[in-house]
């Protein structure tokens, strides 16, 4: 658990330093990200104690974006100022492209036998 | 005795033990309330702690930055866990070999998509031109959103906040739309959630499926390269 702890943070460490050092817009723990799955590639397959400690941080993704969801509460006044343009964007837009996003892919995915579970 | 009380809180509220509890007791019962009602999207555990934090701040009179202090530590491990979207993505990575053309077809369509309507439909609203620059990248995740924003001068803070709100829509209405369209396929819903709402459409997806999950994980990081490149050519062409 410490190890694999580390072994992310040293990917993500990475990632920053790559981020920073080329100017890329991507953040650092995206490209850490890239980097392990290349790492992971390269090994052929997952440690055991490795999917163990990202099952149990990924089971609670929800849980890290609890404290900057908090933070929309010190800005909300931003909102407040043009909210019917700026509520009628966001639920449209972001609705709108579950749906085309799902069309095109379910449209162009080659059909197989199974895949709909 | 409410004399005692008020020391109490005046010495938990400058240690980060009760940002950091708050946070992890509001989460929780938001999972509980979940949990209870057999899986709801609508019943979203980020937007129950989320308002209900809100709440107490505000009834407290608390400062975010004291209730950040305790937070940071949840906080933190965004970075950790977004590295870990690499082993669901390893995982199932056979399933987005077969699909990778249709894969990035989709990708690109709904990146523009996202930022076309955002700011179409802001317009219609009449937005203000600001409103309409810190609208466009919303449906990627925060520090890239925030930097494309900053390049084509709309407000990064709002861009931030705009971000959250995009991924509770995405998390909580996500799948009605796509029952609504009659899309099955979990790796079409999964990628399309990553698109529309990054990271905390992420967490929802993973939440049904380890494929949806790696498709959404893999979904909001093309998204955020797309993105960075598609919205400040759009700008120059829109404005």
């Amino acid at each position: 658990m410490l190890a694999t702890l580390t072994a992310l943070l040293v990917f993500q460490l990475l990632g920053e330093v790559i981020s920073m050092a080329l100017n890329l817009p991507v953040p650092g723990p995206v490209i850490g990200m890239v980097l392990l799955f290349f790492a992971l590639v390269i090994k052929g397959s997952v440690p055991d104690d490795l999917q163990a400690t990202a099952q149990g941080l990924l089971s609670h993704l929800s849980l890290l974006f609890v404290p900057a969801g908090v933070g929309v509460l010190l800005h909300v006044h931003l909102v407040a100022e043009e909210w019917p343009a700026i509520s009628a964007a966001l639920i449209g837009s972001t609705l709108l492209t579950i749906a085309v996003t799902a069309l095109v892919m379910k449209l162009l995915m080659p059909k197989e036998k199974g895949d709909e579970q | 005795m409410n004399k005692d009380f008020t020391e109490i809180w005046v010495y938990l509220s400058t240690t980060p033990l009760l940002g950091l509890t708050i946070t992890l007791a509001a989460y929780l019962a938001g999972s509980w309330l979940f949990k209870k009602s057999g899986n709801n999207p609508l019943v979203n555990p980020v937007l129950i702690a989320v308002a209900a934090i809100v709440s107490l701040l505000w009834a407290t009179g608390t400062p975010y930055e004291i209730y950040f202090d305790g937070a940071q530590f949840v906080h933190f491990l965004l970075g950790p866990a977004t590295v870990a979207l690499a082993i669901p993505l390893y995982n199932q990575f056979h399933q987005v070999k077969k699909t990778f053309g249709a894969l990035i077809a989709a990708l690109i369509c709904g990146s523009i998509t996202a930022a076309v309507s955002a700011i179409g439909i802001a317009w219609l609203f009449d937005g203000s031109k600001q409103t309409l620059l810190s609208l466009a990248p919303k449906s990627v995740t925060t520090p890239i959103a925030m930097g494309i924003t900053e390049k084509i001068g709309g407000l990064p803070s709002l861009t931030a906040v705009l971000v959250i709100l995009t991924g509770i829509i995405g998390a909580v209405f996500g799948r009605v739309v796509l029952n609504l369209v009659r899309v099955k396929d979990k790796r079409a819903r999964g990628l399309a959630i990553g698109v529309a709402s990054h990271g905390i459409g992420t967490a929802a997806a993973l939440q049904t499926s380890e494929v949806a999950g790696a498709f959404a994980g893999l979904a909001m990081g093309l998204n955020g390269i797309a993105t960075a490149i598609l919205i400040p050519v759009l700008v120059t062409f829109l404005f």
